[in-house]
């Protein structure tokens, strides 16, 4: 292992303060939070930081209920905590998204702010031998013709396929939330939905974060009809697997005709991907299942398959279908209930 | 008395395993140690051309790099089928040739592990590549016939002519990796002229007369210590190159040296499960009984070793036919060798069988219950050989009691249950009744207490528990006044822990050393009053040290015990036929849109002759079927075809089942008594619960979706319309 110091800030303001960049852009700096990713990756050599800023006790931890429907949530909140917490129940999407997600163990420590940065698990960027624009630009996509099966049809370009493979970003995105972050420069807030950039020629750059900026805390309004959403992951194994698919889904009805959709994609798309056009074509329409089927062939329009992972564009077909039908047959919550 | 033989006993080591008492082979400390680090190719074929160690060299606390250009002198043992006891034929540093991706091509030692892994990241090794040939449909892959292994009898033509209904089909399994919990690790100390490994190990003996003859010293120099196994699946019963190397490199550097191999080098520098390609040809009269039967396979191994499992020799004995014909090809492709994984030969071979069977059931409209019990036999057909027992129906008859086979409605897709489709499918399971010899030693003393000594292996499986009983049995004693010894070689010499004969072995000697014992003392484990006989007999302790050799050995068999002799026999044999039976039924729930597999019940009956421990059993049973439900449908050895690279060199992306994907799994016993397979009456119990479960899960998926997925794993891409 590469010798690396470990900085034990007492506040966000040292903390970005004394971060180092990591060199890559878009990284958002070594910090450590809940250390899942970051750690993983140092092992593997992939990410090499000179030093490690570690925000244990100093990012903000919890969730503040505000009126109608705001919520305040903490950088800091275990994926635990927040998939327990009764504002999240309320909009289920917002839960299931991150029980959903990676193993009790990891849920325990994983931090919301560092989740939403999670690298991709695409083998040839974690292997550090093949040729990888995101880990070494310039270096070629080994994935494009290779064991690309969990990798990317939607937001690829010729450089990269790498998925993003969180599931709570997807859940999130339909909120219109807002990130409140620090850096050497000050604070500013970002919608969320331009933290993520998809590669383009340029996949090393992940987010528009810069390198000493901290995620601070994560702001989003969750409207009371929001109780009929659903997260449905498709996957390998039922627990502990990334998406193959998944769609977030949530739904405002009246009787079986939308009044307004929300739906965003996971585990094929290379950025947490919402899919507003699909949205806006369900709007007013009788949610048929015909219907639910045309909004996900709507919703792959642009996709494209690079092989293995073919079988993706119709499975994320069917996965925004059974997304959208399971959604419209839940019994939403009556507003002021509450576990 | 209690905790005898067939008792429910809970295991004996239970307690120090929950405590963190007992000791696996890694935990065993040793004074002042240096750590190694492999370091593996990252071409798939090709030479290395120049190793710079000048980075390497600076990394504080390296003390030595060692590779084919600073080699560590050892010579191969050959592999466990050319009568060696190592897992490949040849030693990575005898030259600069890379002959798969991921082959250690360099050992760093260091003063502690960070030390070293930092000096083995920073070792530049240059090759010169070539394109591999890395899997099936590579250009460049070596078929080598295997004419003697083939199996004929009958005209196979004219039986298939002679059919009403046929299937001529082909069927594919991927390429698995153990994952064992535990990983690999070597410790090696020397004293003087006396080596001691610490390395995990399902054979002892061998590991020690391998390395042995690597380092070209005496086999009684070397000491294998590996009390504990944490999973060997199969993967730890023959001799890895970097344990030799280990020992080597601790000798060279005169200090003790340990060696942890990752997750990522335990997918290509340890053993696997090779991928097949199987073509079935099968043939069935209009009353379903079989006139024909052809399997052949191909199967995956290095350029320089043949390895295969030829599971065909297997599946031809397993039912009725009017003619036979077996084949099997080694295709040697740029890769690591295979080697043994939970029933080897029968797992991908018994796949393509009893999916065969299910479709021939579908063409003949038969129950594919019942077109099995029309070919249900007493001897098998390739020479007419009997076998001791058989109780196949049995089998099918109470698990399918159990699981309520008689609503099953064959119309595919006529159990939908709302938005999943659901689908119901059996096979059956077979394994061979195998044995090997083994000696034992049992000290038995005036407190009451014996003490069992055997070189063989408790994997989990459950061992210990098992010989305390057998001797408690022997010597009319209570279960937990027997101690046991286990994994180390100095200890009598034991079986391999492979190919489920440890039980039948273990069981069949001491039941000599005790009742020898019983008569040395003048008494039986029924009426003895210890005090009273040891006061007769006129010493306080006895001990007997006895030998077994199964029927069919050998002439002189005993005599391989002492060097590392491996003398498996049984199964097809020229006097009896000696299979374990079962027989496994599935039920799949699939998603009508995103088309998950789920598993909500996969019940089995198993017919194994005398069972020792009902409790051990069950979790043995249970344990191979639910491996066989992650061989179904989500364990894939993920091969880059262009380098040959292992892309999911992980526990993250090579899939396993977790606690969510098992569901109702039970494991039944049917009664049997065999008195000819040995004289504990023992078949064997490790491995057949993995046999029949993927084809069972296969016919299964058919019967919800009508698709038949004829290769493993069945996943969502199986099932999706790419329209």
């Amino acid at each position: 292992m590469r010798p690396f110091s470990f900085q034990k800030p007492g506040s966000v303001e040292e903390a970005v303060a004394v971060v180092e960049p990591m060199g890559v852009a878009g990284q958002g700096g070594a910090f450590h939070a809940g250390g899942t990713t970051v750690i993983d990756l140092m092992k593997l050599h992939v990410l090499q930081p000179p030093s490690l800023t570690d925000l244990g006790g100093v990012l903000e931890r919890g969730i503040e209920e505000g009126e109608d429907g705001t919520l305040r949530v903490g950088a800091g909140t275990t994926m635990a905590e927040a998939a327990e917490h009764p504002a999240f129940l309320r909009a289920p999407v917002l839960s299931e998204a991150l029980w959903k997600a990676a193993s009790a163990q990891l849920r325990n420590v994983a931090t919301l702010g560092g989740n939403l940065l999670q690298r991709t698990r695409c083998p040839y960027f974690r292997d550090n031998v093949s040729a990888c624009n995101k880990r070494e630009p310039g270096s070629g996509c080994a994935a494009k013709d290779g064991i690309n099966r969990l990798l990317a049809v939607l937001g690829t370009s010729e450089s990269c396929i790498a998925n993003y493979p969180g599931d709570w970003a997807n859940a999130l995105i339909l909120f219109d939330a807002v990130l409140e972050t620090r850096s050497g420069g000050g604070g500013r807030e970002i919608a969320f939905g331009d933290l993520h950039v998809p590669p383009g020629e340029d996949p090393a750059r992940e987010t528009i974060l810069g390198d000493d900026e901290l995620i601070t805390a994560i702001r989003l309004s969750v409207p009371e009809w929001a109780s009929r959403s659903v997260y449905t992951k498709v996957r390998d194994r039922d627990s502990y697997a990334f998406a193959l698919t998944s769609a977030a889904v949530a739904l405002d009805l009246d009787g079986d005709t939308v009044r307004e959709a929300r739906l965003a994609i996971g585990g094929a798309a290379t950025v947490p991907w919402r899919a507003r056009e699909v949205e806006d074509w369900l709007a007013g329409r009788e949610l048929t299942e015909d219907v639910a089927v045309e909004a996900g062939r709507r919703a792959f329009a642009g996709a494209r398959g690079w092989g293995e992972n073919d079988f993706k564009i119709p499975l994320g077909r069917d996965t925004v279908a059974r997304g959208l039908m399971e959604a419209k047959a839940m019994t939403p919550r009556n507003s002021g209930d509450s576990q | 008395m209690t905790g005898r033989i067939g008792a429910a006993v809970s295991r004996i080591d239970a307690r120090k395993k929950v405590m963190g008492e007992a000791r696996y082979a890694a935990d065993f400390a040793v004074p002042n140690p240096l750590y190694a680090h492999l370091v593996t190719s990252t071409i798939g074929r090709g030479a290395i051309t120049g190793i710079d160690e000048s980075e390497a060299r600076t990394v504080p606390g390296l003390r030595e790099i060692f590779s084919h250009a600073n080699p560590l002198g050892l010579e191969p043992d050959g592999m466990f089928s050319t009568g060696g006891h190592a897992q490949q034929g040849w030693e990575p540093f005898a030259g600069p040739d890379v002959r798969f991706y991921g082959e250690t091509v360099a050992m760093v030692v260091a003063d502690d592990i960070l030390a070293a892994r930092e000096a083995a990241k920073r070792l530049r090794v240059a090759y010169s590549a070539e394109a591999p040939a890395a899997v099936f449909g590579a250009e460049g892959l070596e078929p080598e016939e295997l004419p003697d292994m083939a199996l004929s009898s009958g005209d196979l033509d004219a039986a298939m002519e002679a059919a009403a209904e046929r299937v001529e089909v082909e069927y594919d399994t991927a390429a698995n990796t153990h994952n064992a919990m535990e990983l690999f690790a070597t410790t090696a100390v020397w004293s003087g002229k006396d080596l001691t490994l610490y390395v995990p190990s399902q054979w002892v003996e061998g590991f020690r007369a391998g390395v042995a003859s690597e380092l070209g010293i005496a086999p009684e120099r070397v000491r294998i210590v590996s009390p504990y196994v944490g999973g060997g699946f199969g993967g730890k019963g023959s001799l890895y190159t970097f344990t030799p190397m280990v020992a080597a490199a601790a000798r060279r550097l005169n200090r003790p040296v340990k060696l942890y191999v990752t997750r990522e080098q335990g997918f290509t520098t340890a053993s696997y499960r090779a991928e097949t390609q199987q073509s079935v040809r099968l043939g069935a009269r209009a009353d379903g009984r079989f006139t024909g039967f052809e399997h052949k396979g191909r199967e995956l191994s290095s350029r320089p070793d043949t390895y295969v499992v030829n599971g065909a020799d297997k599946t031809a004995r397993m039912y009725h036919a009017d003619a036979v014909r077996t084949g099997v090809t080694c295709v040697h492709a740029d890769r690591q060798t295979p080697g043994f994984m939970r029933a080897p030969a029968e797992t991908p071979y018994y796949f393509a069988l009893e999916s065969a069977v299910d479709e021939l059931a579908r063409r003949l409209e038969m129950d594919p219950v019942e077109l099995r019990r029309r070919n249900d036999i007493d001897a098998e057909p390739v020479n007419g050989v009997p076998y001791t027992s058989r109780s196949l129906m049995e089998c099918y008859d109470m698990a399918g009691e159990a699981f309520g086979w008689r609503d099953y409605d064959p119309a595919v897709g006529s159990m939908r249950d709302g938005d999943w489709l659901v689908g119901w499918g059996c096979a059956t399971a077979a394994y061979p009744t195998q044995m090997a010899p083994c000696a034992v030693r049992v000290h038995f003393d005036r407190t009451g207490r014996a003490r069992v000594m055997v070189a063989s292996h408790d994997l989990g499986t459950g061992a210990y528990t098992v010989i305390a009983q057998a001797a408690a049995e022997g010597l009319g004693l209570e279960v937990d006044r027997v101690e046991v010894e286990l994994g180390d070689s100095r200890l009598p010499p034991g079986t391999i822990a492979g190919g489920s004969i440890s039980t039948a072995s273990n069981v069949s000697v001491i039941q000599i050393a005790c009742e020898r014992i019983m008569q040395r003392l003048g008494t039986t484990p029924e009426r003895i009053d210890v005090a009273a006989v040891f006061d007769a007999f006129g010493q306080g302790a006895i001990e007997e040290y006895a030998e077994w050799a199964p029927r069919g050995s050998r002439p002189n068999a005993r005599g391989g015990l002492y060097g590392a002799e491996v003398g498996i026999v049984g199964g097809p044999e020229e006097e009896y036929t000696a299979f374990a039976f079962g027989a496994e039924y599935a039920e799949v729930r699939i998603n009508r849109w995103t088309r998950e597999i789920r598993v909500p019940r996969l019940y089995g009956a198993f017919a194994a002759g005398r069972i020792m421990n009902e409790k051990t059993a069950t979790s043995q049973y249970l344990g191979g079927m639910i491996w066989g439900l992650g061989h179904a449908l989500q364990e894939k050895t993920e091969i880059d075809p262009r380098t040959g690279a292992v892309m999911n060199d992980n526990i993250s992306e090579y899939i396993v089942p977790v606690n969510a994907d098992v569901m109702d799994v039970r494991a039944m016993m049917v009664p049997e008594e065999d008195t000819l397979v040995n004289p504990a009456g023992i078949k064997g119990i490790g491995e057949i619960g993995i046999v029949g479960t993927a084809a069972a899960i296969a016919n299964a998926v058919h019967h919800a979706t009508g698709i038949r997925v004829r290769h493993v794993p069945i996943r969502v891409e199986d099932l999706i319309g790419t329209g």
